[in-house]
């Protein structure tokens, strides 16, 4: 398994914001994407999980094996954490994990509703979804906003020791050092020419 | 799919999910019409029909822009849109959800609703009827509709100006049908035109509101 990338372009509102990306990552590796704000990773993870259609290039991975992970969790403040991953779980057919409790620190918070947990607390119930759906490829968009230090850490030894010893794939955009010493991609160089074609015309269309 | 029923009915009943709005929506409506139009009871018998059908469709239509709308906000959509669900069982689904948690209860009620109204004693079985046989239209296409403006800030008036036009021949025939049921007529066309439109909009709406999704979470 492994994820390939040639000479991707990706536009944001009918506007090129990276052109010519290209980068394979191969099972059980990691690459962190940088750039200032702006300059595209959104736009480029969206792209890469299939959320929106890329303006040229390829991307390449085993069908069904990509999931996507933003700023907003997914989670719905009326269910308790539990029902939450539950319900994850169930949609992609796998089973609810019990050390997934243990290994986001979620023990003593099963049974509370999820509206009721701070920032932190439901980032890291959206982070253990991530757990439970079994999915090789993941891409994640800014996984430890609102996390402290401890739960960052949590979260890189979960990367590493679980989902990339595993075989995964992760394309992970952020602004913070995780501290496993993964390889990165400098987006900056992959800026589109302001008048790239085909943005133009986008709203005429 | 499963899954994702049993959520969105849990949701329903929760704090906030909005399960009795619909009912009660239609409640005040069908209660305030006796008032607004007077005591005569052979006006009301009259119009009894017509009324039932408006406040259900209305009512209806109260709870529409919440089916994609919450899950946009929160983000569940684009999981949902890159989970092994295809996108046209997620709108099928989130159909039958508005329909089990607004549909099925407005039809439940429409008989003691009916008894204010002063609606004739041989209508009440064609309304339970044809209530049933319609509001599921109105579900499906209620969700294609709130499909085509999730992402909107205040999409709810856009998308009850799309909707309504195409909630026309389901109110049509569905009022039609009590009617004739209350005049004795053989209501039976205006029953097998609501199942055809039931039938045609689970049939082909799923597909057009999960290519609206597909082009609103871009």
């Amino acid at each position: 398994m492994e994820l390939k990338v040639s000479d991707l372009s990706v536009a944001r509102g009918g506007v090129p914001v990276l052109s010519g990306v290209s980068f394979d990552v191969a099972e059980g590796q990691a690459l962190v994407l940088r750039g200032a704000n702006g300059i595209g990773k959104t736009t480029l993870l969206r792209t890469l999980a299939g959320l929106q259609p890329a303006l040229s290039g390829n991307v390449d991975f085993p069908e069904d094996t990509g999931a996507y992970a933003s700023h907003t969790d997914g989670i719905k403040t009326q269910l308790t954490v539990t029902e939450n991953l539950a319900f994850w779980a169930d949609v992609h057919g796998a089973d609810l994990p019990d050390r997934v409790f243990k290994t986001f620190d979620l023990e003593d918070l099963r049974t509370r509703l999820a509206g009721t947990l701070s920032a932190g607390q439901k980032r890291r119930v959206g982070l253990a979804r991530l757990g439970v759906i079994g999915r090789k490829v993941l891409f994640l968009d800014e996984p430890t906003v609102s996390l402290d230090a401890f739960s960052v850490k949590m979260f890189a030894s979960w990367l590493r020791d679980e989902h990339l010893a595993q075989g995964g794939i992760a394309v992970i955009a952020t602004h913070i050092d995780l501290g496993l010493d993964l390889p990165e991609l400098e987006l900056a160089p992959f800026r589109a020419a302001a008048d790239a074609g085909g943005g133009s015309d986008e709203a005429f269309l | 799919m499963i899954a994702l029923l049993r959520r969105d009915l849990a949701l329903a009943v929760r704090a906030g999910g909005g399960f009795g709005l619909g009912l009660a929506f239609f409640l005040i409506v069908v209660v305030l019409v006796p008032f607004g139009v007077g005591p005569e009871a052979e006006l009301l018998t009259r119009i009894a029909p017509g009324i039932l059908w408006v406040a259900a469709l209305l009512a209806a239509l109260l709870s529409l822009d919440r089916i994609f709308a919450l899950d946009f906000e929160d983000g569940s959509l684009p999981l949902l849109a890159t989970s092994p669900l295809p996108l046209e069982g997620v709108a099928l689904v989130k159909g039958i959800a508005h329909w089990v948690t607004t549909g099925l209860p407005l039809t439940l009620a429409a008989p003691v609703l009916g008894f204010l109204l002063n609606l004739a004693p041989s209508a009440y079985l064609w309304l339970l009827l044809s209530l049933a046989l319609g509001t599921p239209a109105l579900s499906m296409i209620g969700t294609f509709g709130a499909a085509l403006t999730v992402g909107l800030r205040r999409g709810g008036l856009l998308m009850s100006l799309l909707v309504l036009p195409l909630y026309i021949p389901t109110l049509i025939f569905g009022a039609e049908a009590v009617r004739r049921g209350a005049d004795g007529l053989d209501p039976s066309t205006s029953l097998l035109m609501l199942a055809g439109i039931t039938l045609g909009s689970f049939a082909l709406l799923p597909f057009a509101a999960s290519l609206a999704l597909r082009v609103n979470l871009r």
